[in-house]
């Protein structure tokens, strides 16, 4: 017990220490992790060989990653990317495998293994530049796009490579591992731990490759249909449990269970759950999900980090030091060139051909999982192995620093440059409506028939299901949750609408935010007159009382059943409401949140001097008021007191 | 022969009626004539939200349109322009198309506060009350309406306390009847600057045969 609360409080405490301090120097959070797992690892000692069974629990990170990403993705942005998906990412991983093979046989190796080598290399790594592209708001660039596309046929083509390692095995390492070929043909899911698990349950071992094929088929249909008609029903059943943690688990039941179907066919889990997560991208739950997975995600990819760092055999390093570091230099030089070309190939403009080629250009945490692959197999040789396993290691380690040198050295010179492309807009300013009720609902549609985005959320599960129905896209969530607010999109949102019936959450809402974006325009409903006291000090910016409108309405009316003229009870009905205002205003500095009012003296005192003068003011023998009403009407020469 | 029985519409601006004397009285009366439909702008639209297609129709269902106001600053009430501005579309009044009310009638009953010699050149209003309707009179012709001169009643205010005011109601009365019968004189009233109730030029019969 003691020793698991003691590895914990390292990798915590690594974490905590160093990954503000890199983001702080402006290193990015993947490298802050980096190098806490290198001091925790081989500088202090203070973890050791268990590492690498803690990464390939960090590797689901890896999964719920994708989850996150394909979320983000509908289903016609995905059919949209397949040109890039398949050109790209097809010619990004042949030419790379062919080019790191010829190089690896020039250097002396035989064929099998420099092709082995070559699947190896051809990979990046998905954690590191997903997490760096979306950390810096680069995901929806052209050059993030791309990069993604290359990143997720790199996840497909996993999936062959791992059948095809098998084949390759030299005669003279078989007999060490001879237990290993149980494995070979259909062997095992790849992705988190992939040679782990996949020998211990399978259902497709013994199948021949057709067989395979129809039940990795029919796994991959059942992912989409459950996602698109089994989901939404189950999370609705949650969400009336009103219990956020079971939504939690649920979120996390419905990720891991399908990593564990995709990994029992022998399929890539996290090529299952970015299925998944563009099936539910639709739905009222996205931004739920997200909220629920993304702690989880970030904990086990920073893990993920840190045990790269923490894995690097620092001896076996510094006794090839040179010689690892010129080919991890030479990879990367390689793999950029290959990027660089695709980049210029597919007409891309300059910042974003500078991205996609120094993104990808490192080998990725995929390549781990090849290389012990292939040692097991008996393709590489032990020896060469661990020193691949260091050239991927620091070609990871290296990527954050080609982020640095993208951001500090490329994009300042393409700025100066004349050639720098017009600013893209990703994001059109859009509004969060909170609470889709009554009210909510005419902000909605006034918003939505003008063109403006809205992005609805609601805690009332049938409430959406009933919206969901008359085509307004509407999430489940409770908006005063922080973490739902910003997966909404509060960070990028031009207005956001507080619109929910409990008084103490809106106030939340609108404190929240204001914290968050001091530029944001809040409009606010509010309940009762303390409520705007509330929301006004919480910083919203237009404070609306629910029936405040309504009820001036109604005055008017009643005004013109007396006989007003409709244009005069419009006059005599704008007296008041200045009046009422500009009350509230003075009040509203004498409100003390902590103070009942009846107790807040001034605020008592303030209150009965504007009720006399009110009742003063709308008494109609008042010059004050009354001339506003009659003034500019009156026949010239004449005083207002001949027609009362 | 066919009684040609023309449609009245009498879009009356006033925004301050409580105390208005003169107006009231005038639409009073007109809302009295058979066949004339008044229309109190500032009762119907008092937050200025004007309803154009509304407006349009009503504009397309009569033959003679009034205009009903107090002059202020020289001009007409600020909703009576703006109903000018929303309702004498492009396309409806003038312009490619806009021959919507082309043939129809249209007069201005004007009731000022200053008396009649204010309104000369070199008075203290240094304009004729019918030069300062200008705009309207052109606003009239591009739309291709029959511009009929300006029923007008000077130094309204005092005219409330004297004969002057039942007078001039009555003349709006036998104006907005011979409009409706066609028996306004129009050669007659073309010579005229200004209509008054003293000078109303009337035919005994309908001049025009109008086809139903």
């Amino acid at each position: 017990m003691t020793g698991l609360l003691f590895q914990v409080f390292v990798y915590l405490c690594a974490a905590v220490v160093a990954v503000p301090l890199a983001k702080r120097l402006g290193l990015g959070s993947v490298l802050g992790y980096l190098i806490a797992g290198i001091v925790i690892g081989p500088l202090l000692g203070l973890v050791g060989s268990e590492t690498q069974g803690i990464q390939h629990i960090a590797e689901f990170g890896v999964v719920m990653m994708l989850f996150l990403v394909g979320l983000e993705l509908e289903p016609r942005s995905l059919w949209n990317m397949r040109g890039r998906l398949l050109g790209l990412g097809g010619l990004q991983v042949t030419v790379t495998i062919v080019l790191v093979m010829a190089a690896s046989m020039a250097l002396g190796q035989p064929w099998s293994v420099s092709l082995a080598i070559g699947l190896v290399f051809s990979l990046s790594s998905t954690a590191i530049v997903l997490q760096t592209l979306n950390e810096k708001g680069l995901m929806k660039s052209v050059g993030g796009q791309s990069g993604f596309s290359v990143l997720l046929f790199q996840d497909i083509a996993v999936i062959p490579m791992l059948a095809l390692i098998p084949l390759l095995a030299l005669p003279e390492l078989m007999n060490h591992t001879s237990d290993a070929v149980a494995l070979a043909g259909a062997g095992a899911g790849t992705g988190a731990g992939a040679e782990h698990h996949g020998a211990e349950m399978s259902l497709v071992t013994g199948l021949v490759g057709w067989q395979i094929a129809l039940v990795n088929i029919a796994a991959v249909a059942a992912v989409v249909a459950g996602g698109h008609f089994l989901t939404r029903p189950l999370f609705r059943y949650i969400a009336a449990a009103k219990l956020r943690e079971i939504f939690t688990a649920a979120a996390l039941l419905l990720v891991v269970a399908i990593a564990f179907l995709m990994t029992l066919v022998g399929l890539s889990p996290a090529l299952g759950t970015f299925l998944a997560g563009v099936v539910l991208a639709n739905s009222e739950f996205r931004h739920e999900l997200e909220s629920d997975i993304e702690p989880f995600k970030g904990l086990l990819l920073g893990l993920f980090f840190i045990t790269v760092g923490a894995g690097i055999n620092f001896a076996l390093l510094f006794d090839n030091l040179w010689f690892v570091l010129g080919l991890t230099v030479e990879l990367i030089l390689l793999k950029a060139a290959v990027l660089f070309c695709l980049s210029v190939l597919f007409s891309m403009r300059w910042a974003d051909r500078w991205l996609f080629t120094l993104a990808l250009a490192q080998a990725g945490e995929f390549g781990f999982v090849l290389l012990s692959f292939t040692t097991k197999n008996a393709v590489i040789p032990p020896q060469v192995a661990d020193l691949l396993l260091l050239v991927v290691a620091l070609s990871m380690l290296l990527t954050p620093a080609l982020f640095i040198l993208f951001d500090r050295v490329i994009l300042p010179r393409l700025d100066k440059g004349q050639q720098r492309p017009a600013d893209e807009i990703t994001e059109h300013g859009t509004a969060i409506i909170a609470g889709i009720g009554r009210f909510g609902q005419v902000i909605n549609r006034v918003l939505k028939g003008n063109g403006y985005q809205t992005v609805v959320l609601d805690v009332s599960a049938d409430m959406i299901d009933m919206f969901r129905k008359f085509g307004i896209q509407t999430y489940y969530g409770d908006a005063s949750r922080p973490d739902l607010l910003n997966s909404a999109g509060l960070q990028e949102a031009k207005l956001l609408v507080v619109a929910i019936d409990d008084v103490d959450r809106a106030v939340e809402i609108v404190s929240h935010a204001r914290r968050e974006r001091p530029d944001i325009h809040i409009v606010a409903r509010a309940r009762n007159r303390e409520h705007v006291y509330a929301l006004y000090k919480a910083g919203a910016n237009d404070i609306v009382r629910e029936t405040f409108d309504s009820a001036v309405r109604a005055s008017r009316y009643s005004l013109e059943a007396f006989g007003v003229h409709p244009h005069e009870a419009e006059k005599l009905v704008t007296v008041y409401v200045d009046h009422d205002r500009d009350a509230i205003r003075r009040l509203a500095r004498l409100y003390d949140p902590d103070l009942p009012i009846t107790e807040n003296q001034p605020y008592m005192k303030l209150m009965k001097e504007i009720q006399a003068e009110t009742d003063a003011a709308l008494s109609s023998h008042t010059p004050d008021v009354h001339d506003r009403v009659k003034r500019a009407w009156l026949p010239p020469g004449s005083h207002p007191d001949e027609f009362d | 022969m066919v009684r040609p029985d023309q449609r009245i519409l009498v879009l009356f601006a006033h925004p301050g009626q409580r105390y208005s004397r003169a107006n009231r009285d005038l639409s009073k009366a007109a809302s009295g004539v058979d066949n004339v439909t008044l229309i109190d702008l500032y009762a119907l639209y008092p937050r200025f939200k004007i309803n154009i297609e509304v407006e349009q129709q009503r504009l397309l269902d009569h033959d003679v349109i009034v205009f009903q106001f107090p002059l202020l600053w020289y001009s007409v009430p600020a909703l009576l322009k703006e109903w000018q501005d929303l309702v004498l579309e492009y396309g409806f009044a003038y312009g490619e198309g806009g021959d919507k009310l082309a043939g129809k009638c249209f007069t201005c009953v004007v009731t000022t506060g200053g008396p009649e010699e204010f309104y000369r050149v070199g008075g203290r209003n240094n304009f004729p009350l019918r030069d300062l309707l200008a705009p309207i009179e052109q606003t009239a012709r591009l739309c291709g309406l029959r511009f009929v001169p300006p029923y007008a009643l000077f130094a309204a205010h005092s005219a409330a306390g004297d004969d002057r005011l039942p007078r001039h109601v009555d003349g709006y009365r036998r104006l907005l009847e011979a409009l409706r019968d066609d028996r306004l004189d129009m050669e007659a009233a073309d010579q005229m600057r200004l209509l008054s109730a003293e000078t109303l030029p009337m035919r005994r019969t309908a001049q025009t045969e109008v086809k139903r």
